[in-house]
């Protein structure tokens, strides 16, 4: 596990080659990508990252995307290698490629090993083809399967997404999905249920009335035994969509959940660092022209407040099933730890069996865990919350 | 002075949409009341929420000087009059100071059922009719055909030439005939009477608030002389005033030095409230006044009552002031301090009618900005309560559910019931008769008018109180329309029905309803709360009560799911902003218990829909 004063650092490769209906991430499609240029703008932008958060030690390094496996691994060893030479790793630190799984990527498994990547994220997203033709994916099942092979071959450490609660899906059908997800014995896996997010090419068909998403209340009982298939497997979820074998979670993740410092570099990456809150330009043209005039792509960086960093700590932290340590959160940031959620609201939810407070550790439990929004809107103490 | 035989004071009847407004501009305009520039679409309405909805609210007078053919110059009193049936009494006061009327008629669409009841008050008013065939250029005029209908429907002269008393056919838009109007008005409405030299007496036709003049006074003076400096007083009101200003709307405000006999026009005299000057008093002077007042006075009598609650609390000083602004131009309506467990501080409001609740209402969340929750509207009862151990016998009046008294001490209970007249294309009766049936009304009458219908029904007041219009509205494709007058109280087998929801009486949504109803309403409020109240973390039961006994209950699932999927370091931003909207919703309901419910659903519970 990374030491809590370690910066994590995220960087974004914005290209896809081409957008899945689903996805809302910061992806573009492009006929040709510049592979020298954005090597030397990401260097670049790093540099500036590492200006301002100089003397700290980098935990974690998360290649997120679009489809950074479609990274020139040259390009990421550059990257590593320039992080190690500013800041210095920590000893095993978590260097994590999320991978799309095609033939052709797995091919570059190796080089993105020796580039210095030691855990790689695949984005399966089903083992049925026709899921994966629903979902807009370029592979097949099988493909799929050969990567996550490779990849369990190659790196010590994988993990895979699957999207589930997918229209029409049944409780059999993922339960046997699951099964044969479960059976590679990855020591990690990511299970998101399907969202419909603004501005997706599913958005507009569900706007359309051409997808109807899957009914909420069905996807809470899909959500349930979900929990208990991994728990039973050995492993349990320790985020709302986030399963490991304990001790394999996700040091990176964990530093998004636990609040602690991250730096954004990339095209729209976002940061939270020394109480800053950092985004970069998301277009990758905009991006390139300002790190060409200024050095970095920052589009905004703005102090958060107090209670913003607060509110922003309990929604993330209660994402996790350690819960939060309400104690520590408040000494963090100088306040006290009643302040922090309203203890009325707690103790009715508890009494549903939602919430558990033990000492100053609030927990979410797993009956609450699917309810965590509409839980937070109790919880957060309106003096929290911007109105 | 003007000539008595000079003066000529009119109101114009007509069906929405067939140019009413369209011709008075173009009277104002032919007279040089305003020039081209001045003029603005439909002058006479000058109310956001007139123009919007088409009516008129107050009444509006515009004098005009034209100079007709035979070479005189004749001063015609162009009097708007409030086009609602809530607003019956101030109609009746308008149409008293006038001697006659034009009927505007569209040429293509004929007579409208609905004009014919302003006809009939207009005759009843001793009115000379003027007959108006408007919008002839329309390609589907059918001018002959129409006139030929005005005969036949409404009984007045309306084929031939205006000169030998058949209608004048225009196209306000065109300015075609509008002369002839003015002409028509001249040479066969008859002028006023009155005499100079008797005591002074002036009907107050109409009064608002200005802010620059205080209240202005709308009057008819039928005897006598009103003039500035004159000390006059107010007979039913019982107040005296120093008349401080005289003056008439062309339609711009000028000064004058005297209203005389037969004339229309506006005083002032430092006058603060509209409630001190009260439409139907009689006017007359300090000094050698008049001994016996006009005819036709009432007192507003508000009919209808509800709650209006800020949205956020800290706003009910705000709902105060803004309440006691709108007063000081609209005296009809009551109001008084209310609180409610649920609701916190708000006012008890008392109405005229529906209209004029929606009209206030609008007033104050539009023009004084307020977010405003308003409960059920509710009507008068009248309760008889036996004797207790404390108490004699005694009658109250019931504005309230809330106040609903111990029900083992009713002896009887009484509700205002009227007398509804609706117009309606006959292809809609069925659904009419049925709506009207299912509201407890009882049928007095049925006649068709061409291919119309009218019927007439007797119905309790509290159940047209809530939606009758609306769904009158709905079924007949806005084709029916509907008015209304009191006709006293009826015993009536009436219970307060309670809302429990998740087990606590929500004291906004409790009414009183009829005993053969009761199981119904409170079954269809069950269900319009379930969908209204969104799932909550735990299921809510919503029930109605009467007394101890549940007669309706339904139940609101508790939620299953509500979660971000996905949330990592770029995601904080936007989950934060759902956050905050979260918050601003749960600030925008009320609490009860540990339930939030919806202020839309304080009304929307009641709508009885399409059953």
């Amino acid at each position: 596990m990374p030491a809590a004063d370690d910066l994590a650092l995220y960087i974004h490769w914005p290209f896809c080659l081409k957008k899945c209906p689903y996805c809302d991430f910061n992806s573009h499609v492009r006929d040709d990508v510049d592979a020298d240029a954005w090597q030397a703008a990401l260097l670049a932008d790093m540099r500036h990252e590492h200006a301002l958060t100089g003397g700290r030690r980098v935990g974690s390094i998360f290649f997120g995307g679009g489809t950074p496996s479609l990274m020139p691994p040259a390009l990421a060893g550059a990257l590593i290698e320039q992080a190690q030479r500013l800041w210095g790793l920590a000893p095993n630190a978590e260097i994590t490629l999320e991978a799309n799984p095609t033939s052709y990527e797995a091919g570059k498994f190796a080089a993105f090993r020796s580039a210095g990547v030691n855990r790689v994220s695949l984005g399966v997203q089903s083992l049925h083809d026709e899921a994966l033709a629903f979902l807009g994916r370029e592979h097949s099942a099988t493909e799929a399967m050969a990567a996550v092979e490779s990849a369990q071959g190659l790196f010590g450490r994988v993990t895979f997404d699957l999207i589930y609660a997918r229209p029409g899906q049944n409780a059999g059908a993922w339960e046997a999905e699951l099964a044969r997800a479960l059976a590679f014995g990855t020591e990690h896996l990511s299970l998101y249920q399907l969202t419909i997010e603004p501005g997706t090419g599913f958005a507009g068909a569900v706007a359309r009335g051409r997808l109807h998403p899957m009914d909420p209340d069905e996807a809470a009982d899909l959500f349930v035994q979900t929990q208990e298939q991994t728990r039973a497997a050995g492993l349990p979820a320790y985020e709302i969509s986030n399963h490991a074998r304990p001790g394999a979670e996700s040091h990176h993740n964990l530093t998004y959940w636990r609040y602690r410092d991250y730096a954004g570099v990339g095209p729209g990456a976002h940061g939270r660092r020394g109480g800053m809150a950092t985004i970069r330009h998301k277009k990758p043209e905009a991006f390139l022209r300002r790190v060409g005039e200024i050095g970095h792509g920052m589009a905004e960086e703005r102090a958060l407040g107090r209670e913003e960093q607060l509110s922003e700590a309990l929604l993330m932290g209660l994402r996790l099933a350690e819960g939060l340590d309400l104690a520590a959160l408040a000494a963090r940031f100088d306040t006290t730890a009643d302040a922090l959620v309203d203890a009325g609201r707690a103790a009715f939810y508890a009494d549903l069996g939602f919430v558990e407070r033990e000492g100053d550790r609030l927990t979410i439990t797993p009956q609450g865990m699917p309810l965590l929004d509409a839980l937070l809107a109790e919880l957060v103490p309106a003096h929290l919350v911007a109105a | 002075m003007t000539d008595l035989s000079k003066i000529r004071n009119f109101s114009i009847i007509a069906h929405i949409d067939h140019g009413k407004s369209t011709l008075a501009d173009r009277l104002i305009q032919l007279t040089g009341g305003l020039t081209e520039r001045e003029m603005s679409e439909q002058l006479l309405d000058n109310m956001d929420i007139e123009r919007e909805r088409g009516i008129t609210i107050k009444a509006q007078t515009v004098r005009l000087n034209y100079t007709a053919s035979d070479g005189e110059t004749y001063q015609l009193n162009l009097m708007d009059t409030p086009g609602h049936v809530d607003f019956a009494y101030e109609v009746s006061r308008s149409l008293a100071a006038c001697e006659g009327a034009l009927l505007v008629v569209d040429a293509a669409q004929g007579v409208e059922a609905q004009t014919l009841a302003n006809v009939y008050q207009s005759i009843e008013h001793d009115h000379e009719i003027l007959p108006v065939i408007n919008k002839i250029d329309l390609p589907a005029a059918e001018p002959e055909r129409v006139a030929e209908e005005i005969e036949e429907i409404v009984g007045i002269q309306a084929t031939g030439t205006w000169a030998n008393g058949g209608a004048v056919l225009t196209s306000a838009k065109s300015g075609i005939g509008v002369e002839d109007v003015l002409e028509a008005i001249v040479a066969r409405i008859p002028p006023p009477t009155g005499d100079r030299d008797a005591p002074l007496t002036a009907s107050l036709v109409d009064s608002w608030y200005d802010p620059y003049l205080g209240v202005v006074i709308l009057v008819r003076v039928i005897d006598g002389v009103l003039k500035k400096g004159l000390n006059v007083k107010f007979m039913q009101g019982g107040t005296q005033h120093l008349i401080d200003r005289v003056g008439a709307f062309t339609p711009k405000r000028v000064d004058l030095t005297e209203i005389g006999p037969g004339e229309i026009g506006f005083i002032t005299a430092q006058i603060k409230e509209v409630e001190q000057a009260r439409v139907g008093d009689t006017i007359t002077t300090v000094k050698n006044g008049a001994t016996k007042a006009l005819p036709g006075y009432r007192e507003p009598q508000p009919v209808v009552f509800c709650g209006l609650f800020p949205v956020d609390a800290a706003d009910f000083d705000k709902l105060r002031e803004s309440i006691a602004r709108l007063r000081l131009n609209d005296a009809s309506f009551t109001f008084e301090t209310e609180s409610s467990a649920a609701l916190g501080f708000g006012f008890r409001c008392g109405f005229l009618g529906l209209l004029h609740l929606e009209i206030i209402q609008e007033r104050l969340s539009r023009e004084y900005d307020l977010d405003l929750i308003t409960t059920a509207p509710s009507v008068v009862y009248r309760i008889h309560l036996g004797k207790s151990k404390t108490e004699d016998a005694k009658v109250i009046e019931l504005h309230n559910p809330a106040d609903y008294p111990d029900p083992n001490r009713i002896e009887m209970i009484e509700e205002p019931w009227i007398k509804a007249v609706i117009y309606t294309p006959d292809e809609y009766l069925g659904s009419i008769l049925k709506l009207c049936q299912d509201r407890r009304g009882i049928q007095t009458d049925l006649t068709y008018v061409g291919g119309r219908a009218q019927v007439t029904y007797e119905l309790p007041l509290n159940e047209v109180v809530f939606d009758f219009y609306d769904r009158l509205k709905s079924i007949s494709r806005g084709y029916a329309s509907f008015d209304y007058e009191q006709i006293g109280l009826r015993e009536g087998d009436l219970v307060k029905m309670n809302i429990l929801v998740n087990n606590e009486p929500v004291d906004a949504l409790s009414l009183i309803v009829h005993r053969g109803v009761a199981e119904e309403r409170g079954r269809g409020m069950c269900e319009r709360l379930k969908d209204l109240i969104p799932r909550h973390l735990f299921k809510i039961p919503i029930q109605a009560a009467i007394g101890g006994k549940v007669i309706a209950r339904e139940t609101i699932a508790a939620l299953r799911k509500d979660v971000t999927a996905k949330c990592y370091g770029g995601d904080i931003s936007r989950k934060k902003k759902l956050l905050e909207k979260q918050k601003k919703g749960k600030a925008r309901m009320r609490e009860y218990g540990n339930v939030s419910i919806p202020q839309e659903a304080f009304i929307a519970a009641l709508r009885m829909g399409e059953e």
